[in-house]
């Protein structure tokens, strides 16, 4: 365990709780910005490059842009009156606590069992790119037409609906 | 504690803040945000497995976590777009308020 985890963990649970608990929903962007940055950074410190650089292109590029612009579309930035956490939330809490306490169990009582390897993975691009067209050929397929008709369905989701003819 | 245990619990931790933001948030944008935080945590228990498992030369923990980057782009893209729309239908983004299936 480095301190270059310690400091990434901590910038991304910071970022995430900030994304979370923040009134103004831009802050609360910017916050899930962090987030996904910190995340970044850890795939980084994986030995994940690909994977690091396209968190970064897709999620700080592309997904963090998107939300900005659905929250100024809906006029989100503006705090309701009653308050930003539903009238249901310690029910919420206590669920999400509860898988909390799982999880950090279950890892905590497997922690022998877990694989350990120390070896660095000698993995680069070409190999990623190889075996996207060898191997994986076909989930990459499905992929592109999973993104193809959620460009051509958000469109038409989103798209402004006619007047009815009266 | 070895360090994919330290990667797997900040997943866990990660995941847990999301769903409790997905639980408890008023704004439909919000608890897309924070589905969008379960899927990273998720990703990033998949790179932690496959720096530290076995054979990470079959690129099998990589593949999965690149896949799933491309759904959640599509999941957002079109998530996004079915807020815009009600909000353009009910007035509102908050979920308290859309109380009812009939348009």
């Amino acid at each position: 365990m480095s301190l270059v985890f310690y400091i990434l963990s901590a910038l991304t649970v910071a970022g995430g709780l900030a994304a979370m608990l923040l009134k103004n929903m831009v802050h609360c962007v910017l916050a899930l910005t962090v987030a996904f940055a910190g995340l970044a950074l850890l795939f980084l410190n994986l030995d994940a490059q690909f994977a690091g650089f396209a968190q970064i292109l897709v999620y700080i590029g592309a997904v963090a842009i998107l939300v900005v612009f659905a929250i100024l579309l809906t006029r989100g930035s503006e705090t309701p009156q009653e308050g930003i956490f539903s009238r249901t939330w310690q029910a919420g809490l206590a669920a999400s606590a509860a898988v909390f306490a799982v999880l950090g169990w279950a890892v905590l009582h497997s922690m022998s069992q877990l694989p350990h390897e120390t070896a660095m993975p000698d993995v680069n691009v070409r190999q990623i790119g190889q075996s996207l067209v060898g191997r994986y050929v076909l989930p990459l397929e499905i992929v592109a037409v999973l993104l193809t008709v959620a460009l051509i369905g958000a469109v038409i989701i989103a798209m402004q609906e006619k007047e009815e003819p009266k | 504690m070895t360090p994919l245990t330290g990667y797997l619990l900040v997943a866990a931790l990660l995941f847990s803040i999301g769903l409790a933001g997905a639980l408890t948030r008023r704004n439909a944008i919000l608890v897309l945000i924070g589905i969008e935080l379960m899927l990273n945590a998720a990703n990033l228990n998949l790179i932690a497995f496959w720096r530290y498992g076995p054979h990470p030369e079959a690129l099998t923990g990589m593949m999965f976590a690149i896949f799933s980057i491309a759904v959640a782009a599509a999941e957002a893209a079109v998530g996004l777009g079915l807020v815009i729309q009600i909000h353009r239908h009910a007035k509102t983004t908050d979920l308290d308020q859309m109380n009812r299936m009939k348009g």
